[in-house]
């Protein structure tokens, strides 16, 4: 079975078409990275999964996304409760203006868990699972604001982690990072692939070749290509996604 | 040629420019000169009348008190000159009306010509006598001692719990009591704006839709104009009547009311400052919470709320400062009695309003007006001092953003 | 997630959310409440009152009849005096600002004084403008004295405004002229001043509605209880709209009897800030309009 899915997806800001019958299909533990120019709806499409557009007024959507073969827009759907399901990584890190600690134990406080024990164990794993443990265990209770942006980045991606999501969504992780943490990043989705199913927004066509398993490719609201990263890159099919992965146009 | 000009009258304009940019801090400066120069001057005056005299026998040992005790004495409150630590004699209270027991009308004169001589023998004949009255009537033959008065203090001033500037024959002028009236009514004022005025920014911040929030925040604006003097017209024909008839008052302009016309007027400030900060959560930080689970309500409390706290205590600051110099409002709705409130239902008297409802009737350079304008230095330092507190805190959250 | 039920939690979640959304909601309306309703009371008490007589007539038997011309001249006086004072200079203070001045400890401060300024409350702009204008400039109670205080008592929202509006033009429109040789004060007065002066003037008519309504500086440098004729220059006293709303309503001679005029000052009064707020706010729209059509 598909973790996420989506069927005939359009999706409307106002009168203005955002997406235009778009269908994906994605496996649990891979790595699906959205590729496009700016503008084409690569972020509107990754919102959808955790009903991050719902917050935008005056918007609409037509078909089925789903998660775990479920239709998360059908009536009666706890969005809170989706939203524990889905993790999501902004583009420019963003910690709470808290404490490391609480940052991390967020996620679980508002989902009313009160046990100090669970939090501290959880809050632990999620942060060493991100590899940022040794860096910070002797600061938990200091701002989140006085690591680096990479270090926050991580953090972000552990507070995610911290709710045990099975689907992550990232967008544009590393867009406003240095080469070295935007390395310990993609090695880090390397490695949660194995217990994460995981869709990346990236302007970046190393970055998708690198941690992807496949690829999707977005123009104008529309999904020009969608196959296995490597088939992709090394044997378009439609030549527009070869003109945009060999930066012919921009 | 055609450049030099050019490059004159840019100049010329550069000038001209900063010379007005400097009209602001000018105006500052000129204002502490003025307010500190007669303000201060109030330190450097007896509390006595101006051409009025104090005066004892001469035989009498005490030689120098201060208005709080000549006050007692008139109020007889102290009743024997040992208590001044002169000697064991009973005090006796001399008024200038109670000159007819001692002499006719033929005996002070028709144009009052021998009143000195009277007013020199009655002095000089009771041991015990303290007596009030013009300096002219004081000839040379007079043989009474003139009771230095000490000048205005500092202790006095500030500690004193009488304001009385008009009283005879020294002027109370102790700030206490308006002090105490300002604290009062901006305190209960803020208890009022503050839990509202927060409560109406989050909602139109955070809960209201595009629609009402645009109705709303102009409405709101609207409030912030319209003059002091509307809202203490509508305290006193509306407000006042009801707090009296509410709480069964004899009077219905009470601290109280002054608390409510402020409150309102200071929600517009409230408001308007503290969802400026709260809209300025960055949008990330408000979606990564709700991704991972959070309500819009956990959110607004444990995400927004904390982020824009240092504009939500500028808001609350701002406001306090702006109940606290508010001049007509409370002036029209409060009693104005300047007396040490013990409860927010009596009438009180603020600093602003001592100010408006006296200076009026004080006349230039004299002690009561200098006592005014010290008034004037308390709150300005007042002003300054929550100024500088809401820089701080402003500058404090700029550094603290990343 | 264990240890949690999840429509248990789920049901707190909404509960909670649901009560302090009502109560917020609630406060907002209360409060939007409160002033529609002191408007209109003083709409409903003040309708009646107002006509082309109490416009232009002199106030009749001890200001219990009669109109409010005077007062109404006064405050267009005093708010005339004063702009004609801070709105020049405001601007120009501005531009400075904004415009030439480095950044830097002095410009802090300067800066720090005009929000300073801007603090002080207004009772102590009338004990200043009493102690410099009437007595040591010798002014005395005059229609200079009172708009001097005033313009000092608005030029800080004059810059304020100003500059907001300048910082509100974008910098590329001044790298461009700049760029093609102009100088600054040409940059400044053909790019950057044309494209901020909607917003300037936008300022500029809400502080009319601030002056018209300031009553605590006038006291002591203009203000006069009642004047039977109008002030013939600016050394005279004149009356303004409210003072002679305070007056009326506290201390006049009748003060049961003068009601009716009083609510006709307070909405006048009123009225001035709200037309105030509708042109701006009409303005700021017709100008954004015509720079979208642009
Ligand atoms: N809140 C919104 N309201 C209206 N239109 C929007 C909104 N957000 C996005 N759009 C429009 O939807 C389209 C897709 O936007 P989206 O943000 O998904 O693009 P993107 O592919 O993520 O671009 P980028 O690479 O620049 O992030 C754009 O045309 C954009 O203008
Ligand atoms: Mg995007």
């Amino acid at each position: 079975m598909y973790k996420l899915e989506s069927k005939n997806v359009d999706f409307f800001y106002g009168t203005s078409q955002a997406l235009k019958n778009i269908n994906i299909a994605i496996h649990p533990n891979t790595v699906t990275a959205l590729i496009g120019p700016s503008g084409c709806g690569k972020s509107t499409y990754l919102r959808l999964f955790n009903r991050m557009n719902d917050l935008i007024g005056n918007t609409k959507i037509n078909g089925q996304v789903l998660i775990d073969g479920d239709d998360i827009y059908a009536k009666g759907v706890n969005v809170d409760s989706l939203r524990k399901k889905t993790g999501m990584v902004f583009q420019k890190p963003n910690p709470f203006p808290k404490t490391i600690f609480e940052n991390v134990a967020y996620g679980l406080r508002v989902n009313g868990i009160t046990d100090k024990k669970f939090i501290e164990e959880r809050v632990e794993t999620s942060i060493k699972q991100v590899v940022l443990w040794d860096e910070v265990k002797d600061k938990l209770k200091k701002s989140a604001f006085e690591l680096s942006g990479g270090q926050q980045q991580r953090l972000c991606i552990a507070r995610a982690l911290a709710i045990q999501p099975s689907v992550i969504l990232m967008d544009e992780p590393t867009s406003a990072l240095d080469p070295i943490s935007t390395a310990k990043i993609e090695e880090l989705i390397y490695e949660l692939k194995s217990k994460y199913t995981i869709v990346i927004v990236t302007h970046n066509m190393q970055q998708a070749g690198r941690v992807s398993d496949s690829t999707a490719f977005f123009y104008l609201g529309e999904l020009i290509e969608y196959s296995a990263t490597k088939e992709l890159f090394t044997n378009p099919k439609i030549e527009r996604t070869q003109n945009y992965i060999t930066g012919r146009f921009g | 040629m055609k450049n030099f000009y050019k490059k004159f009258s840019e100049r010329f304009i550069e000038g001209l420019l900063m010379i007005s940019s400097t009209i602001t801090s000018l105006t500052v400066v000129l204002i502490i000169f003025f307010l500190f120069k007669e303000g201060l001057g109030v330190f450097n005056k007896k509390p006595l009348e101006e051409g009025y005299a104090v005066v004892i026998n001469r035989l009498n040992s005490v030689g120098k008190l201060n208005a709080e005790q000549i006050k007692n004495i008139y109020d007889q409150k102290i009743n024997n000159w040992s208590e001044l630590g002169g000697a064991n004699d009973s005090i006796y209270l001399f008024r200038m009306e109670d000159i007819s027991n001692y002499y006719t009308d033929e005996q002070i004169g028709e144009n009052f010509e021998h009143l000195p001589d009277c007013l020199n023998s009655i002095v000089d004949s009771i041991k015990g006598v303290i007596a009030f009255f013009p300096e002219k009537y004081i000839n040379k033959s007079f043989k009474g001692k003139q009771l230095e008065v000490d000048k205005v203090s500092l202790k006095e001033f500030f500690g004193g719990e009488e304001w009385f500037p008009t009283s005879q024959p020294v002027s109370q002028l102790g700030v206490k009591p308006l002090i105490y009236g300002t604290l009062w009514v901006s305190f209960g004022a803020i208890l009022i704006a503050l839990p509202l005025g927060l409560a109406a920014a989050i909602y139109l911040s955070e809960i209201a839709k595009g629609r009402v929030r645009r109705i709303m925040k102009p409405l709101i604006e609207l409030l912030a104009g319209i003059p002091s003097v509307v809202y203490g017209f509508f305290g006193l024909v509306i407000i006042v009547p009801f707090i009296q008839q509410a709480f069964n008052l004899p009077v219905g302009e009470t601290g109280l009311a002054g608390s409510i016309v402020l409150g309102i007027m200071a929600l517009p400030t409230i408001i308007t400052i503290s969802e400026d900060a709260m809209r300025n959560t960055p949008r990330a930080m408000k979606e990564a919470s709700l991704a991972l689970g959070a309500s819009k309500w956990q959110t607004i409390y444990k995400i927004v709320i904390p982020n824009s706290i240092s504009g939500i205590t500028a808001a609350a600051i701002l406001g306090i400062g702006r109940a606290i110099g508010e001049t007509m409002a409370v002036l029209m709705v409060t009693g104005n009695a300047a007396v040490i409130p013990t409860g927010i239902l009596q009438p009180m008297r603020t600093i602003p309003a001592t100010i408006a409802a006296e200076l009026g009737e004080a006349p230039d350079g004299g002690l009561h007006y200098k006592a005014l304008f010290a008034l004037g230095c308390i709150l300005f330092i007042i002003t300054l001092l929550i100024n500088l507190i809401v820089e701080f805190v402003s500058t404090n959250r700029k550094n603290t953003k990343h | 997630m264990p240890l949690i039920d999840e429509n248990k939690l789920t049901k707190s979640k909404n509960r909670n959310q649901k009560i302090a959304f009502f109560l917020f909601a609630s406060v907002g309306y209360f409060i939007v409440t409160i002033l529609v309703a002191i408007l209109s009371f003083i709409v409903y008490k003040g309708i009646g009152v107002i006509n082309w007589n109490f416009i232009s007539q002199m106030p009749e038997e001890g200001m219990t009849k009669g109109g409010i011309y005077p007062a109404i001249i006064g405050t267009l006086y005093l708010v005339s005096g004063s702009m004609l004072f801070a709105f020049p200079i405001g601007v120009l203070a501005a531009i400075y600002m904004n415009e030439y001045f480095k950044d830097g400890i002095i410009k802090r401060i300067v800066r720090m004084m005009t929000n300073n300024l801007a603090g002080v409350p207004s009772i102590v702009f009338g004990l200043f403008g009493m102690s410099l204008f009437v007595n040591k400039l010798g002014f005395g109670d005059s229609i200079l004295a009172g708009s001097l205080t005033l313009g000092l008592l608005v030029l800080p929202i004059v810059i304020r405004t100003t500059e907001e509006a300048l910082k509100a033009v974008d910098d590329t429109f001044r790298q461009a002229s700049l760029g093609l040789g102009a100088t600054k004060w040409q940059t400044t007065r053909r790019v950057v001043l044309p494209i901020a002066f909607p917003n300037i003037i936008t300022g500029l008519i809400l502080s009319i509605g601030r002056v018209s309504g300031e009553t605590a500086p006038i006291l002591f440098t203009v203000a006069a209880y009642f004047l039977p004729k109008l002030p013939s220059s600016i050394f005279d006293q004149a009356m303004a709209l409210p003072y002679h709303l305070y007056v009326i309503s506290t201390s006049g001679t009748n003060i049961e009897e003068s009601r009716p005029i009083a609510y006709g000052t307070a909405l006048v009064l009123i009225l001035i800030v709200l037309i105030c707020n509708l042109i701006a706010n009409g303005l700021r729209k017709y100008f954004s309009k015509k720079v979208k059509m642009n």
